[in-house]
């Protein structure tokens, strides 16, 4: 199983696609490592500079994160930059799924959740850990702690403890 | 309660439901091209799992970058070229016999309604055109899908969309998947199944059909579907011929394809498309859609004709008729690309293939292309690109582009005039 603690970044926009994720010109790539340094390179949000995912293993953000192209370099990026964990509104269907394919959470909260995410602390100091088997986000700040539960299917679950999908099936199927 | 057409799908190829709605279904294609499918190869063979569950039902193509344009480019139709000789993957389109993926596997007939497919390509959703359940997937998925033949997937709710009335002349299936996405949104039909019925979807050619259903991911749709026809079964015919008697025999059998009166809908949605106009996307989101005549006079820099949604003979038969015997403005650079060789030399015979030439297109091999802004058109920073193809993100065609989406016919007019306009085949 992968780690889910870490600094938060917040993305205070909706519909971030896959391109600003990763774009086309790297699906060349052929290995994880190489997406690294490229990780929401052209990423449209005002104030935003590459240098804010450094250090990062949290992403809090709004509606339809992972729209558009079906790459699986999307979550890749993401995680060799460190970050197993995103939280938003609402997903698209295919980079939610390939999350949990590849062992990582993609976990949908209620607007007023993210809001009250993005008003407690964008622009802080602060830390989220999963509690994978308590299904809930603990929350570190200015000395203080809050914990906020999430819904997470069973079968997605089960991906993110067998670290992923293709073993699963092999066994299974 | 009735059943959807694709919950009908999920019935007949359910194998099983490990956990609350999860569906595991077993394939019946799994469709390959060299951006995505070699990454996955390359993970199999790590995993010392570098088998397919079966080289009849694995069909493959380089189609995004062809001929390769570079070291890398080789270096993933190489390994996907390999894997195929390996496997024994008879169907695979090399250099030379390829075209873009969504054009050249139904071309084939390699798509039958009551189908189950899934790819490594957000556009997968074309495919239900013929009344498939055919998904765009991940890379874990399509290793999944290459090793075992199975995909899981949640239930297929459903937004129905009942097309009325008729399209006006020069008005097109493009023009009404653009307007359908304004109204869903961006993320309107996600986890959802967009079916497309109504009398306007029966006149429509499989051609048109694909257009509409291959949009269905920017509105964050699943699969596109329509029900299957007598136009799917002449499409299908020579294909089909050994396995039934008549196309009516064919009909009927696909009948059962097709979703019942009392199936349960998330939506129900119609529309009377007899006054929709030409449209066209300003902005870097597919819903961002206004008519063409509202921002007519805005300036573009390059055509692109083309790609999976409109670059079929249907849609090069359409611009040919506004470019015959005109001249591109000097102001732009115009681009046409068949999508498949077939389509090509249809084309070429058809004289369409001049008209392009005459007028000032360059006549690029099948491919993706410019599409997707790694080779044949990519823009320079601040360009903006009159397009046929799905996909308006920021710096999809080139980092600081603009995409407009648009018609064939509308991208035609746009050639000549330098500007964004109505094609001379719309009179309003
Ligand atoms: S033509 Fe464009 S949208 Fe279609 S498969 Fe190729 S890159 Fe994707």
């Amino acid at each position: 199983m992968k780690t889910f603690k870490g600094n938060v970044l917040f993305l205070d926009r909706s519909d971030i696609n896959t391109d600003e994720i990763i774009p086309a010109k790297y699906l060349t790539e052929i290995t994880k490592e190489a997406l690294k340094p490229n990780l929401l390179e052209d990423l449209v949000l005002p104030g935003f500079s590459r240098a804010d995912t450094e250090d990062k293993a949290v992403i809090v953000t709004r509606e339809n994160f992972g729209c558009g192209s079906s790459r699986e370099h999307a979550p890749w990026a993401l995680e060799v930059n460190g970050i197993n964990v995103v939280i938003a509104e609402s997903f698209a269907r295919i980079f939610r799924q390939n999350m949990y394919n590849c062992g990582m959470f993609a976990i949908e909260l209620p607007k007023a959740t993210i809001d009250g995410l993005f008003k407690d602390y964008a622009g802080k100091a602060v830390t989220m850990e999963i509690d994978v088997d308590g299904s809930q986000i603990v929350i570190q700040a200015d000395g203080k702690s809050e914990t906020i539960d999430f819904a997470v299917g069973e079968f997605d679950k089960t991906l993110v403890k067998e670290g992923g999908w293709v073993g699963y099936a092999d066994k299974n199927y | 309660m009735g059943k959807t057409i694709a919950e009908k799908i999920f019935d007949a190829h359910r194998v099983d439901e490990p956990f609350p709605d999860t569906h595991v279904l077993k394939l019946d294609r799994v469709f390959c091209h060299e951006i995505t499918t070699p990454i996955a190869i390359t993970d199999l063979m790590a995993r010392g799992m570098d088998r397919v569950f079966d080289p009849e039902k694995i069909k493959a193509v380089i189609d995004h970058v062809t001929p390769a344009k570079d070291s890398k480019t080789a270096e993933q139709g190489k390994i996907l070229r390999d894997w195929a000789r390996r496997h024994d993957i008879k169907d695979f389109f090399d250099v030379g016999r390829n075209g873009v993926c969504h054009a050249i596997f139904p071309e084939k007939g390699f798509v039958r309604p009551g189908y189950t497919i899934i790819m490594g390509d957000s556009h997968t959703c074309t495919h239900g055109a013929f009344g498939a359940f055919a998904a765009g997937i991940g890379t874990t998925d399509l290793e999944v899908g290459i090793l075992k033949g199975v995909c899981a997937f949640h239930f297929p709710k459903t937004i129905k969309i009942v097309l009325t009335g008729s399209l006006q002349p020069g008005v097109y299936a493009k023009d009404l998947i653009l307007f359908i996405i304004k109204e869903l949104t961006v993320n309107g039909a996600t986890n959802m199944v967009i079916e497309f019925t109504g009398p306007v979807v029966d006149a429509m050619s499989m051609e048109s059909r694909m257009t509409l259903c291959n949009m269905a991911i920017e509105a964050g749709g699943t699969c596109g579907i329509c029900y299957p026809d007598m136009t799917t079964v002449d499409y299908l015919w020579d294909f089909i011929q050994d396995e039934f008697a008549t196309k009516e025999d064919a009909l009927a059998d696909y009948s059962k394809w097709v979703s019942d009166a009392d199936a349960d809908y998330e939506r129900v949605l119609t529309y009377n498309v007899s006054q929709l106009q030409p449209m066209v996307t300003v902005g870097y989101k597919p819903d961002q859609v206004k008519t063409v005549a509202e921002v007519s006079g805005t300036k573009v820099d390059q055509i692109y004709i083309g790609s999976c949604t409109n670059g079929r003979i249907e849609d090069l038969r359409i611009a040919a008729e506004v470019l015959k015997g005109k001249k591109i403005s000097d102001t732009v650079r115009a681009i046409v690309s068949p999508a498949t060789p077939a389509i090509y030399s249809q084309a070429l015979k058809e004289g369409i293939i001049e008209i392009f030439q005459d007028a000032g297109f360059c006549v690029t091999n099948p491919t993706c292309g410019a599409c997707l802004g790694m080779s044949n058109g990519v823009l320079a920073e601040g360009e903006a690109c009159a397009s046929t193809t799905n996909r308006n993100f920021n710096g999809r065609m080139g980092k600081g582009g603009m995409v407009h989406l648009m018609s064939p016919a509308s991208a035609a007019a746009a050639a000549i005039s330098g500007t964004i306009e109505n094609s001379d085949l719309y009179k309003a």
